[in-house]
């Protein structure tokens, strides 16, 4: 009870200036977060640099809650490649495998299908009605490299959004009554 | 300065960073692995070959896979995906790749192996043109790390070709 009195006595002594200050340092980090990611955006060329594996459908390669960094060149797409894409009406991106390529002669576009490792059957039923390929401009990148279990954050903040609430009420908390 | 918040932080900084700095070296230590792997395929038998009712080929072959990905395998690696796929150029495409069969090894005692199968997915062409087509069958492998950076790459073997007519 005691450390919550003083936690209020240097709340109500803060000065204009004070706060100011610090609103102006919080805005900052966040600031500079948005700027990491827009860099790295643009570095990969993928609209999402980073994902979290969300399904278990890459086992044992990838399990849930890792998260795999994406790359997007030029490149001709090829079987083999992971990749990660969006099926139109879903907004939950699919992290699976190539296995079937198809390049026109003419205008080199490709028509491509996939499968996660750890299912039986292709991703033809994930597809949208009557899809059976997808095209380049289903893919948001390829996976280059991965860490394990760092995105369990995102999942616990993702399924139990109380926990957001809590962390960041937590945070500005602890920025707004340091006394520096 | 010196309260129990500002430690906890401080000493969780220095070990996320530690943390990322051996997942990269992890990931660095790859590099020093100059793997030599070996393979051999053949088409032990044409089991069939038709034109399906919507109008696009398709064959089954029985293949005999033989591989050594021995060397392919560091302390960093959690596995290697193995496949074996068909490549080749049609008119209406310039290139084609189906897939026809992979497997994941978990360890490196698994990745010397011998097998034989019937293709596991379907080798099917987008359109008829199938019929005495050469074709290249490469097996193609992924190590996928512990952490950090995947490692691809395949050997290609040529000189297959499929019958001139459908059985």
């Amino acid at each position: 009870m005691g450390w919550i009195g003083e936690q209020i006595d240097s709340i109500k002594s803060l000065q204009f200036r004070q706060v100011l200050t610090q609103a102006i340092s919080l805005g900052m980090i966040v600031t500079s977060a948005l700027i990491i990611w827009k860099g790295l955006m643009c570095v990969t060329g993928s609209e999402s640099p980073v994902v979290v594996v969300l399904s278990g459908s890459m086992e044992p390669g990838f399990k849930r809650g890792d998260i795999l960094f994406l790359h997007m060149s030029k490149e001709p797409i090829r079987a083999g490649e992971i990749v990660v894409f969006n099926v139109d009406g879903r907004e939950i991106p699919i992290v699976h495998r190539v296995i079937k390529v198809h390049e026109r002669q003419d205008t080199g576009e490709v028509d491509i299908l996939t499968k996660g490792d750890n299912n039986f059957g292709d991703d033809r039923l994930l597809y949208a009605h009557g899809q059976l390929w997808l095209q380049r401009h289903h893919i948001m990148g390829r996976a280059v490299g991965f860490l394990p279990y760092v995105g369990w954050v995102t999942i616990i903040m993702t399924e139990k959004p109380i926990i957001k609430y809590i962390l960041i009420g937590a945070l500005g908390l602890l920025v707004i009554t340091s006394k520096e | 300065m010196h309260s129990f918040g500002y430690r906890a932080n401080a000493v969780l900084t220095f070990a996320v960073t530690i943390l990322a700095l051996m997942c990269a070296m992890a990931s660095f230590s790859d590099n020093f692995n100059s793997p030599s792997p070996t393979a051999e395929v053949q088409v032990l038998n044409i089991n069939w070959f038709q034109k399906k009712p919507d109008g696009d080929d398709e064959v089954s072959l029985t293949l005999n896979i033989t591989a050594d990905l021995q060397t392919l395998f560091t302390w960093n690696t959690k596995q290697v995906f193995v496949f074996l796929a068909a490549e080749y150029e049609t008119p209406k495409n310039a290139l084609n790749q189906v897939s026809l069969w992979d497997v994941i090894i978990p360890t490196k005692e698994r990745a010397k192996f011998w097998i034989r199968t019937t293709n596991k997915y379907r080798f099917i062409d987008q359109g008829s043109s199938l019929r005495g087509k050469d074709f290249n069958l490469t097996l193609h492998w992924h190590v996928m790390p512990k952490t950090g950076k995947m490692f691809v790459d395949k050997i290609a073997m040529t000189g297959f070709r499929l019958p001139e007519t459908y059985r």
